[in-house]
């Protein structure tokens, strides 16, 4: 009995059944892994799935299906199955490929599905040697074997596809394998055994003991080293389950210089990194510069650019503070991915500066109308694959960078600032992006900037508009510039300015937000939109007012008004209005920037490449000869009686097959009878 | 694209007509003008490359006098197209020839305009059956492939003149791979129409070229996909060359088996019977089309392995588009195993062909917009 089973077990895993079963149990489980993002931090799939299925699923290794037990098995069947069919099929095939099969009898040849009959007058050593020069001369090796009734030709042709079979199922087997040992199975079973663990990635690396390091002796590897431009280091991470384990390296990395460089597009042209290696036993050195697609080996593992951050820019920064009637400017420098402390007023806070970018290319081009006329848009469309359909206009708009402020409840609003004015409809702003989560996009807070392309004339008219104590007086300056005429008494002057003061007042608490609210209490409705008007036109002549106010304070001539100015003011009562939704009580200006780069190279050592490159070369090599090679078997059998009986087989029914069969009859049919055809 | 026929006269050489000699001798008369010239740019694998495509062509043109013809023309037409431009890219909107037949969009757009032509005259072959209409779908199908080929190569040069740094070969985002599509997918089909002596099958297989073609034109117009943009790092190799056209020899020949299917299953049916091939040859050719596109989907996908191995530090690493091209493999390899081992015939074989397209499209098409991965070249 066991051995029944055992026989049965063999002859149902080298089933063709179970292989084609196989394939497509794979292909569908294939699926699972492209379908649901996989090695994500576990948080995203706790959010994605809830607290019930979430365990559910880790358990069922949902997260990462290509490295789950289950799927293994599924190879490790496919690699039994495809071993246990080459077992089971070699030996038969190689007896196959070296016979002729000349014993065959004519019963036999009578049942091929490729038969004819015919004779000949010829004697039969004369037909013998015709017929095997023909075959001879179409590629076919023969044997002859005299029987009973005469004498058979057995030919044969296109062994190599039996070949093709043995290479192309065992290239199948090398190439799991070697992919297996190159896969974290050795690395899973050291973590089963319980000897390494996974560990947080929030203290320095010098912190992370033995349980969470492999030794650069380790099997296979695939993780990354984070170099900032001057730094040196040994240690490549592993991203594992939810947590990471540091690979030793047998040498280590020193980035002297990090390249990027950009097509004008502000595509990206070309990653490289200049480093230097170590070798940590012998002290060796050598200088090396790679590239994505310029891989280099050394001792066995292969380093790759396969990223880059900031590696810690250096921002000369300057906090203007935003608060009411405050000019204070706070100097600090800054490191990206590190914080540092700003007191504004009372409060201390924290910044985090999260990133710099030496430049950004924006495309200015105002969006044209879409043409809706067919002949118009075919025409735009012929030409040269150069032109662009819609016209852009790339320019590059200078550095900019940015940092999160945390509240004291642990919120943070991420900021992100220009450093110099980018112009739009032609005027400049500096441009001040908020937003309160990551899913948003940036809202842009625009800053006016003066005639010398500094932020400094709005910072004095926000400081000016946001304090009571200068209302009084601008108002007042206000009302006797509007209404200076020697015609208008002094009542009326003074009702204009109180009623500049009262939308200074408004406005220097929420902008426009606390003016339209009020306007909204007081005013019936019908005369609501003539009523803001008139305090946007109040505000605009106070704007201009406390403008001219700082400038006489400053020793510094009054000046004229014209559409520019006014263009000013107006994006200044806007932006002011505006800056009270800004959620900082200080804009923070980069002075001045000394870049940093820091390169990511992948480190990987795979020992199963060579095999599985190997195996590769065989399929190919296998599947061109098993369908591209097509054995035939040609029989003639020459009877002593002057009848000859050809036969044709083939192991792939195809319609050459029929064609090559009919080719051949004729041809030696005619040979056999002097080139002249038997009715 | 057969390999040399096993029962073909053993000497190459010999009866050769004066044509096929003065193609290769062209062949090798512009390779090698072309590398004494420009080999200083290429890398040890562009000339090599360069090269091997002497010997490879001059076979394809002996092999099959169609071809011979289409090299030629396209030969004519590009360099024709290329003189044009004196080294200038507004010559595209001034030059009359250029704007209207061989500059690189307008030589596409004629493409795409003679194979709606050419599946409306193999439909009116089919349905009236018209030798005339039939013979005149075949000769549309070679002019849009003349004018297709003629378009890829101008826009290739055009790359250049944008800017030397810029240039490169036209098969690097979804919009040129789905003109290399259409083109790959009519070679194949009017190979077979050969080799079969059948145009009756053009009517089924030019829906799909047909199909490719409206999604070319509606990126051009919708997405303005057809902009020459310069490559990112991890395109700028060599692999490049030979994966992606690798790749869509495969996918050009499952599309085509499942048209095949296609028609194979309505003329079991009874539906257009009398005017189909036989079963047996539609049989035939969906075989020989899956064989051919296993084969070199094949080589793709090690090609790929290899490509990643430089690019992306791994060979295999489980990218969506990776893994869809592991499930189109073992698709067709599980066909190929009914087939050739289990002597499997008919209805199931032709349905899964039909069922191996979905598949095809998806790891094609479906992996670009709507898994995300490294393998983005192309998004919608």
């Amino acid at each position: 009995m066991p051995r029944t089973f055992a026989r049965q077990l063999y002859e149902l895993l080298s089933s063709m059944r179970f292989a084609v079963s196989l394939l497509t149990v794979l292909a569908i489980a294939s699926v699972i892994g492209t379908v649901l993002k996989q090695n994500e931090p576990y948080n995203n799939y706790l959010d994605q799935f809830g607290q019930f299925w979430f365990p559910v699923f880790e358990s069922l290794g949902l997260y990462s299906v290509y490295h789950a037990g289950w799927f293994l098995a599924i190879l490790t069947f496919l690699v039994i199955s495809t071993s246990l069919c080459i077992i089971r099929q070699a030996p038969g095939m190689v007896k196959e490929m070296r016979s002729y099969r000349t014993g065959a009898r004519e019963a036999s040849l009578r049942q091929f599905a490729h038969k004819h009959l015919t004779h000949t007058g010829l004697a039969r050593d004369e037909a013998q040697q015709k017929v095997s020069e023909y075959l001879l001369a179409r590629g076919y090796k023969s044997q002859s074997k005299v029987q009973e009734n005469g004498v058979l030709i057995a030919a044969k042709a296109g062994s190599w596809n039996r070949m093709g079979y043995l290479l192309a199922h065992s290239a199948i087997v090398m190439i799991c394998v070697g992919g297996l040992l190159d896969g974290d199975l050795p690395l899973k079973l050291e973590m089963m055994l319980g000897s390494k663990h996974v560990t947080g990635l929030d203290k320095p690396f010098a912190e992370i003991g033995p349980e969470s390091r492999l030794g650069p002796q380790h099997w296979s590897y695939r993780g990354n080293v984070f170099l900032p431009e001057g730094k040196r280091s040994n240690i490549a991470v592993l991203n594992v389950q939810d947590g990471a384990l540091l690979q030793e390296l047998p040498f280590s990395i020193t980035l002297k210089k990090f390249h990027i460089e950009h097509y004008s597009t502000g595509m990206p042209k070309r990653f490289a990194s200049d480093i230097v290696l170590t070798d940590l036993q012998s002290g060796a050195q050598l200088e090396h510069t790679i590239e994505v697609n310029k891989p280099f080996e050394y001792r066995g593992v292969s380093l790759y650019q396969a990223s880059f951050e900031d590696g810690g820019s250096k921002l000369k920064l300057k906090a203007h503070s935003l608060l009411p009637g405050s000019m204070r400017v706070t100097e600090a420098d800054g490191t990206v991915g590190e914080s540092l402390q700003l007191t504004q007023g009372s409060d201390a806070m924290r910044i985090e500066i999260t990133g710099f970018r030496p430049f950004n290319v924006e495309n200015m081009a105002q969006p044209s109308v879409a043409e809706k006329n067919t002949l118009a848009m075919l025409n735009r469309s012929l030409g040269s694959g150069a032109k662009s359909a819609d016209g852009k206009d790339l320019k590059n708009v200078g550095p900019s960078f940015s940092y999160k402020v945390r509240d004291a409840a642990g919120q943070a609003r991420e900021y992100n600032n220009y450093m110099m004015p980018v112009e739009q409809n032609g005027r400049s702003y500096f441009m001040a992006g908020m937003r309160e989560t990551p899913a948003e996009a940036f809202r842009y807070l625009r800053l006016p900037a003066d005639e010398d392309d500094k932020l400094t004339t709005w910072l004095a008219l926000h400081a000016m508009l946001t304090s009571p104590k200068e209302h009084a007086l601008i108002a007042r300056r206000f009302a006797a510039q509007a209404m200076g005429g020697p015609g208008v008494s002094d009542t009326v002057r003074t009702r204009l300015a109180d009623t500049a003061e009262r939308t200074l007042g408004l406005y220097s608490e929420r902008g426009f937000e606390s003016l339209g609210k009020f306007i909204n209490d007081t005013v019936p409705e019908p005369e609501r939109e003539k009523a803001a008007d008139v305090f946007v036109r109040v505000l605009q002549g106070c704007a201009w007012e406390a403008w001219q106010l700082t400038r006489e304070r400053q020793k510094l001539k009054p000046l004229e008004m014209n559409a520019a100015r006014a263009d000013f003011v107006r994006d200044s009562i806007n932006s002011i209005s505006d800056s009270f939704l800004y959620g900082a009580p200080f804009y923070l200006e980069l002075d001045q920037f000394e870049e940093v780069k820091a390169s990511i190279i992948q480190a990987t050592r795979s020992p199963g490449k060579n095999g599985v490159y190997l195996g590769c070369a065989l399929l190919v090599a296998g599947v061109f000869f098993m369908l591209y090679v097509r054995e035939r078997r040609l029989f003639v059998l020459l009877k002593d009686s002057g009848e000859v009986l050809m036969a044709l087989s083939s192991n792939r029914k195809t319609l050459d097959t029929d064609t090559e069969f009919a080719r051949h009859q004729e041809a030696i049919e005619s040979l056999l009878n002097h080139g002249t055809r038997t009715p | 694209m057969e390999l040399a026929h096993p029962n073909a006269p053993v000497s190459l050489l010999k009866g050769r007509s004066p044509l096929d000699w003065l193609a290769a001798a062209l062949l090798a008369a512009g390779g090698l003008f072309a590398f004494n010239r420009y080999s200083a740019y290429m890398d040890g694998y562009e000339q090599a490359f360069l090269l091997i495509a002497i010997p490879v062509f001059a076979a394809l043109a002996w092999a099959w006098a169609g071809l011979r013809n289409l090299l030629a023309g396209v030969a004519v037409l590009a360099l024709s197209g290329v003189s044009l431009y004196h080294a200038d890219l507004a010559r595209a909107e001034q030059v009359f020839l250029l704007k209207y037949f061989l500059s690189s969009q307008t030589a596409i757009g004629w493409m795409c305009f003679l194979f709606f032509l050419a599946t409306a005259a193999y439909w009116l072959g089919l349905l009236a059956k018209s030798e005339f209409a039939e013979k005149t779908g075949t000769a549309l199908c070679w002019t849009a492939v003349l004018m297709g080929a003629t378009g890829m190569l101008v826009r290739w040069y055009e790359s250049y003149l944008i800017g030397a740094d810029i240039g490169h070969i036209p098969i690097s985002n979804l919009y040129e791979v789905f003109v290399l599509f259409s083109l790959i997918t009519a070679l194949l089909y009017l190979h077979y129409e050969r080799r079969y002596a059948t145009r009756k099958l053009g009517a089924f297989v030019l829906i799909v070229i047909s199909a490719a073609v409206g999604f070319t034109l509606w990126y051009t117009f919708s997405r303005g996909a057809h902009e020459i943009q310069p490559l990112v790092p991890a395109l700028q190799s060599y692999w490049m060359k030979i994966h992606v056209p690798a790749n869509f020899i495969g996918y050009g020949a499952f599309s085509l088996s499942a048209m095949i299917g296609v028609a194979w299953l309505l003329a079991e049916r009874g539906i257009l019977a009398s005017r189909l091939p036989s079963l047996a040859v539609m049989e035939d050719v969906m075989y020989k089309a899956i064989a051919i596109g296993f084969a070199f989907f094949t080589v793709a996908t090690i090609l790929g392995a290899l490509w990643a191995a430089e690019a992306w530090g791994t060979y295999w690493q489980w990218d969506p588009k990776e893994t869809w091209a592991l499930i189109v493999w073992l698709n067709y390899a599980a066909w190929l195993h009914l087939r050739l081992t289990k002597g499997l015939r008919g209805s199931v074989l032709a349905w899964w062909a039909v069922v191996g397209l979905v598949v095809t499209t998806f790891a094609f098409l479906g992996v670009n917009m709507f898994l995300s991965g490294l393998h983005s070249y192309g998004e919608l």
